[in-house]
């Protein structure tokens, strides 16, 4: 058995060969750093067993690719498709991408487009407490997926990224990585998916950066199999008067730990960050976030929305931070835990930090249950109780995923979201 | 074939709405209560429908023979043909319309049976047509941002697409003007069939002049205390409730 500790003997890396020489330098930090406790305040509540990844062995190539392939549906009309399985490319579809535009692996874009890849590839630095992660994610990441819009282009069909993870306690570490041009217009669908019910590791970065006037809507469809121990970093740069849209759809995972940081750099900026988590069985959710105005009159918008039942876990941390310099600044935090049952155990911590006068901040968090009238209503129209309260569940999370612009995406949104909850 | 309610007391909490109440709507009439607030009228729907908060204490409900308190659930109670128009609608964040009274719809089909969704969508704008409700309030979640009329065009919307055989319509009137009332009654009295039956409850007479009932029934304390035909709503409308009190004094 080849652990996660050691370096695959097989498969020669397809890495460049000084990046070849950080993921050593990153492996002998991730040793290094020591495991989070519990007193350490960005853990704080977090389940620390789920952190025992000794169980976990490098993945093989995938066997069944062509399946894998198969199930990678999601959008009828898309303009790019890139499906990666066990860290390697297994399709690229680019046909009706806009001139200049790039879509390809990490390792291609690193010996391809090495500069880009330079500025861009785990450009911020991890503040969320998952340097130790992050770390173990350089080490071992292969295939990923790189997305370069050049400036003044409009990929006016959303692209859409698969990454897989197949095979008894396998470990991935999915990546993705997209760069905006000035004006740049793209949308981007990235599933996480698993080819069986076995537990796994996956543990991703994605870092979307934003230049003057772009526009990116990113959607993150997490439904790795209910075993899987999944770390999930995300970092968003964004600067003057662009705007980027983020949904995070966590549908699966046994342990889910998500960090994700906005970080306003840009006059007039603005950041949405939306999350959608059903919760059930023993599952728990760890996110932990962080709005970072740097710049004046930006905006930046978090909702997270966690509906727990049996004996689920959330953990919600967030923090608004706003610099000196950022006069103007528009900021809200709001995360709403609908409670299903009477285990669940939601744990909100919602922040400010505030160095400048003139802003607009608000935050907070919510706990309720199914509201009984809500429920005695749709009964009364002869739907019985169990399926009505899936309903007002999809309707919770519906009422975010509305906030999007009514396209066949969101369309397509709603309908995974009805098929994850069993709405019939 | 009839709605039938037989000495029907209920409380909420510690306190009794429903004193012994005697009510019988014939399968094909539009029958009306009418009654001052707090006489109990928006209890006895709510207990029929089976809202949790009322906990019946005697009597009994039969839809056309059908016990209605052997059906504890109320999603029993609606599918057995039971429909109550609400006085104050729910609004349900994220659920559509369409969504909605399609899931309820489903429910009253078979185990493994779907609901044709081409044939759904062209009832539903038929009957949407018909009750002036654009159409692109399917998309919109129920009752959520609605006007007062709106709500009350939404629950005659479901009616008409539920397809009850007995209906209670719980001071549907309420917040509409004259425009909505009218079109609200239309679709109420398109509804009126040999094999429907009506309760209608109401404070004011004005929305029997649209509906206009077979029998008017007067509540008083939670019982029916007086029952006659259109007439007695007029009656009530023009001199108030207190000459029925008396009445009642005199002859108790």
């Amino acid at each position: 058995m080849i652990t996660l500790m050691e370096k695959p003997a097989a498969a020669p890396s397809a890495w460049p060969a000084w990046f070849q020489a950080e993921q050593s330098a990153a492996l002998a930090e991730y040793e290094k750093l020591p495991v989070p406790v519990r007193k350490v305040e960005s853990w704080r509540f977090a389940n620390l067993k789920a952190l025992d990844l000794s169980v976990f062995v490098d993945a093989n190539p995938v066997a069944s690719e062509g399946r894998l392939i198969n199930a990678s549906t999601g959008l009828k009309d898309t303009a790019a498709k890139l499906i990666l399985g066990n860290n390697a490319l297994l399709h690229r579809e680019t046909g009706s991408l806009p001139k200049g535009v790039i879509l390809e692996t990490l390792e291609s874009a690193a010996a391809n487009h090495t500069e880009l890849f330079k500025k861009y590839f785990m450009a911020q630095p991890v503040e969320l407490g998952s340097r130790k992660y992050a770390a173990l994610h350089k080490a071992r990441v292969a295939g990923g997926a790189f997305l370069y819009v050049p400036a003044n282009t409009n990929v006016e069909l959303p692209i859409e990224l698969f990454q897989w993870v197949e095979g008894a306690n396998a470990s991935v570490f999915p990546h993705t990585l997209i760069v905006c041009g000035e004006n740049s217009r793209v949308t981007v669908v990235d599933y996480f998916k698993s080819a069986d019910h076995l537990p796994a590791l996956a543990c991703g970065v994605n870092d979307l950066h934003l230049a003057r006037g772009a526009k990116l809507t990113y959607i993150s469809v997490q439904d790795w199999s209910r075993e899987t121990t999944a770390f999930h970093l995300n970092s968003t740069i964004v600067d003057r008067e662009a705007t980027a849209t983020a949904l995070i759809a966590n549908f699966g995972g046994a342990f889910i730990r998500g960090e994700s940081l906005s970080r306003l750099v840009g006059e007039g900026s603005r950041s949405e960050m939306y999350s959608i988590n059903p919760v059930e069985g023993t599952r728990e959710i760890d996110q932990r976030t962080l709005q970072d105005h740097v710049a004046p009159n930006a905006t930046s918008d978090l909702l997270y929305l966690n509906a727990l039942d049996d004996k689920s876990r959330t953990i919600f941390a967030g923090l608004i931070k706003v610099q000196p310099g950022a006069a103007g600044t528009d900021a809200y935090q709001k995360v709403k835990n609908l409670i299903l049952s009477d285990d669940a155990d939601p744990n909100s911590m919602p922040g400010l930090e505030i160095l400048n006068d003139e802003v607009r901040c608000s935050h907070g968090a919510t706990n309720g249950p199914v509201s009984a009238d809500e429920l005695f209503y749709m009964e009364a129209r002869g739907i019985p109780a169990d399926k009505a309260r899936r309903l007002i569940v999809n309707g919770f999370f519906n009422s975010l995923v509305e906030r999007l612009e009514n396209t066949p995406l969101r369309q397509h949104l709603e309908n995974l979201l009805a098929a994850r909850l069993a709405i019939g | 074939m009839s709605l039938k309610i037989e000495n029907l007391s209920a409380n909420i909490g510690d306190r009794q709405i429903l004193k012994g109440l005697n009510l019988e709507v014939p399968k094909g009439q539009v029958h009306a209560i009418m009654g001052k607030n707090g006489s109990g009228k928006s209890t006895l729907a709510k207990v029929m429908a089976g809202h949790p908060d009322y906990e019946v204490t005697g009597g009994s409900v039969t839809l056309d023979g059908l016990n209605l308190f052997e059906m504890q659930e109320p999603d029993q109670r609606a599918r057995a043909g039971l429909f109550v128009a609400f006085q104050y609608p729910m609004e349900i964040p994220g659920v559509t319309i369409a969504n909605f009274i399609r899931a309820a719809l489903q429910a009253r089909l078979p185990e493994g049976e779907e609901l044709d969704a081409v044939e759904y969508y062209e009832h539903l704008y038929k009957k949407m047509d018909a009750l002036k409700i654009d159409r692109k309030f399917t998309s919109r979640a129920v009752n959520e941002g609605f006007s007062g009329g709106e709500k009350k065009r939404c629950e005659v919307l479901q009616m008409a697409m539920l397809n009850p055989v007995y209906a209670v319509l719980d001071e549907t009137d309420s917040g509409l003007d004259i425009d909505a009332l009218r079109i609200v009654s239309d679709g109420v009295n398109a509804m009126r069939s040999p094999e429907r039956g009506f309760l209608v409850i109401t404070h004011y007479q004005r929305l029997l002049d649209y509906i206009v009932p077979d029998v008017v029934h007067v509540m008083v304390d939670g019982r029916i205390v007086m029952s006659g035909d259109k007439n007695l709503a007029h009656k009530l409308e023009a001199q108030g409730y207190d000459w029925v009190e008396k009445e009642i004094l005199a002859t108790a």
